[in-house]
């Protein structure tokens, strides 16, 4: 019994003096490529980007098709389907195709922006908060909760109900809630990087702090980041699209796909393609970019974590 | 156990207190003067100067933050700048139907997930728990007017006639007085908040199942029955319980699309009318109360947890 411990004990010493590198520590100059290469060989990951990419498509290229002006008037209010008009006029007479196809890009470049504004600030705030390991982090982490306190819609109601409905505004409320969600991920990751040897050895090599945190921290928590991005994208996507759905979005006459479920959604049993084209779109969508995160999560973590919003 | 609380009480007022900060620069942040941004160009100088006096903008900032702030902690919020009304009247009905309909939900969501996901970590890798994982991460991924109108296409417009599509109330008559009009908005909360608590009660049973006092149980003897409900289900559900608070705060938000939607009597479709209208007091108090059903979740949370851990149970004593 004692023989085996002591053996135990001398291979788990011979094991750390033959390790060349600490473990876990990134070695691979893109770490996130192999993530995403793995995560494609997954069916789930492959359904999401086709989706995606064919809703990305119509957003693009729809302005393109559109065989009539997202605001000319077409036919009869609530008409239905007709030769001219395929899924037939809105509630004011105007093509619901058209306008459909007119109307994904501001949905998709705003929820794109918003996302990319919170992770980028809860992925500096998270690794801060984490090295720093002082009153830095409880200063951060508390600021944290404040905002993690607001529902992320009621967040942006209050700013848009202050400033009105600004598209800027709606991008950065969304970004900036977003941020503790992402940051206290991130801090819980690199938590247990901070304590590694290789991060007391750029310490003891004397190298500048912000290198450690963004040279040797942030690619050993690019799992997490990753299925972070993802994860908010879904939710800029649903938020953005339901503020403008509230109509604090875009304003009429301007095509969108949230102002038009809006706009439509009282004459739903007269017309329901003019509701039901956007809501299948947006739904759709979420269900895509949740797809390819589930699928980096697994590839990543191996393990799916969604637990809270 | 009473050190840990307390600690956890404080910190949830100092966050209120923070929030209230954030809450009360919203009217700061107002375009020019205040009162006049509120009551638009058209007002005349008599409403203006009334509202002047009633959010006191001729006092100092401090002065202003402390007259709204002990307004709240005394329950009397302003007054609607939208209706004359007391915002506190015009909302007191509208918190009972919301409070209604989140409580509704939570009734049926919270036992139907952890259920679900006993359930699916039960029968783990089996086509019963690939169907309800994935029908989770759809359901998880929908926005949730995207699941209301769903519902609303299904259950009132084309497939099926059973609820209407619109919660109309007559003035007076509270929500649960006509349940008809609760369902569909209960049913649209229900499919947000589920997925959520089922996957993580689902990842739980199947870390505890493969525990080895459940092995021990099992070779005991025990009924299966027994095993699942009173061995692995009271030690799964802890992490559980915490989403399941979080959802429950995240419904303080999710009211307000919801309500919407369905054009339900309730807080969150007045803070959709107040924000339209820049009735900042009713925007404020709203707010306000959502953030607190947070924070008091939140601490809800930590106590179950302190409660049905036996190892903080003891630890916090």
């Amino acid at each position: 019994m004692s023989d085996q411990t002591v053996d135990t004990a001398v291979d788990a010493g011979l094991e750390a003096a033959v390790e060349p590198v600490p473990a876990g520590a990134v070695l691979q100059r893109r770490p996130w490529l192999g993530i995403l290469r793995n995560a494609l060989r997954l069916g789930r990951t492959r359904i999401g980007v086709a989706i995606v990419a064919l809703l990305v498509a119509i957003a693009v290229f729809g302005p393109l098709v559109a065989p009539h002006s997202p605001t000319e008037f077409v036919a009869v209010p609530n008409s239905g389907p007709s030769g001219d008009a395929i899924f037939g006029a809105d509630a004011l007479g105007r093509d619901v195709l058209s306008r459909f196809l007119h109307g994904g890009l501001t949905v998709l470049w705003l929820a794109a922006a918003a996302t990319v504004l919170g992770v980028v600030l809860g992925v500096v705030i998270g690794l801060i908060a984490a090295y720093s390991r002082n009153w830095l982090d409880d200063v951060l982490m508390r600021g944290n909760d404040v905002v993690l306190a607001f529902p992320q819609i009621i967040f942006v109601l209050l700013a848009v109900s202050a400033l009105g409905p600004k598209l800027w505004l709606i991008v950065l409320t969304v970004g900036l809630t977003h941020a503790p969600r992402v940051a206290r991920v991130l801090r819980g990751a690199a938590q247990e990087v901070v304590e590694r040897d290789f991060i007391k050895a750029a310490e003891a090599v004397g190298e500048k702090r912000s290198r450690i945190v963004f040279g040797e921290l942030l690619p050993n928590v690019t799992s997490p980041l990753l299925v972070e991005l993802g994860l908010r994208m879904t939710y800029s996507i649903g938020l953005v699209a339901a503020i403008s759905f509230l109509g604090f979005g875009l304003q009429p006459p301007t095509a969108d796909w949230g102002l038009m479920i809006n706009e439509n959604r009282l004459s739903i049993t007269v017309q329901p393609w003019a509701v039901v084209l956007p809501v299948l779109a947006i739904g759709l969508l979420t269900i895509g970019t949740n797809l390819i995160t589930d699928g980096i999560a697994r590839a990543a973590i191996g393990i799916d974590r969604r637990s809270e919003r | 156990m009473s050190k840990l609380i307390w600690r956890r009480l404080a910190l949830g007022v100092l966050t209120l207190w923070l929030i209230s900060l954030v809450v009360f620069a919203a009217v700061l942040a107002l375009p020019g003067d205040a009162a006049t941004a509120i009551l638009g160009r058209e007002a005349t100088p008599d409403r203006v100067a009334a509202l002047r006096d009633q959010l006191h903008l001729d006092d100092s900032i401090i002065s202003q933050y402390l007259q709204w702030v002990g307004g709240v902690v005394t329950g009397s919020f302003g007054t609607s700048a939208a209706t004359q009304q007391p915002v506190s009247e015009l909302l007191s009905e509208r918190v009972g139907n919301s409070a209604f309909l989140v409580l509704v939900a939570s009734i049926v969501a919270i036992p139907l997930a952890i259920a679900l996901g006993v359930w699916m970590a039960m029968r783990r890798d089996r086509p019963v728990d690939h169907a309800g994982s994935t029908a989770t991460l759809v359901l998880a991924a929908l926005p949730e007017f995207v699941i209301g109108i769903g519902l609303v296409l299904l259950f009132s417009t084309s497939v099926f006639h059973w609820f209407p599509a619109v919660s109309l109330l007559p003035p007076g008559t509270h929500a649960w007085e006509d349940p008809k009009v609760v369902v569909l908005p209960a049913a649209t909360l229900v499919l947000a908040v589920t997925p959520y608590i089922s996957r993580i009660m689902r990842g739980s049973m199947i870390e505890v199942l493969e525990s080895e006092y459940v092995t021990m149980a099992r070779l005991k003897g025990l009924p299966e029955r027994t095993v699942i409900w009173r061995h692995a289900v009271p030690n799964a559900i802890v992490p559980a319980i915490q989403v399941a608070a979080l959802q429950l705060a995240w419904m303080a938000g999710g009211v307000v699309v919801v309500e919407f939607v369905f054009s339900f009597p309730g807080i969150g479709a007045a803070l959709v009318d107040a924000v339209a209208n820049r009735d900042m007091p009713v925007v404020q108090t709203v707010t306000m109360l959502a953030a607190g059903i947070y924070v008091a979740m939140n601490l809800l949370a930590d106590l179950a947890t302190i409660l049905v851990t036996p190892k903080l149970r003891t630890a916090a004593r």
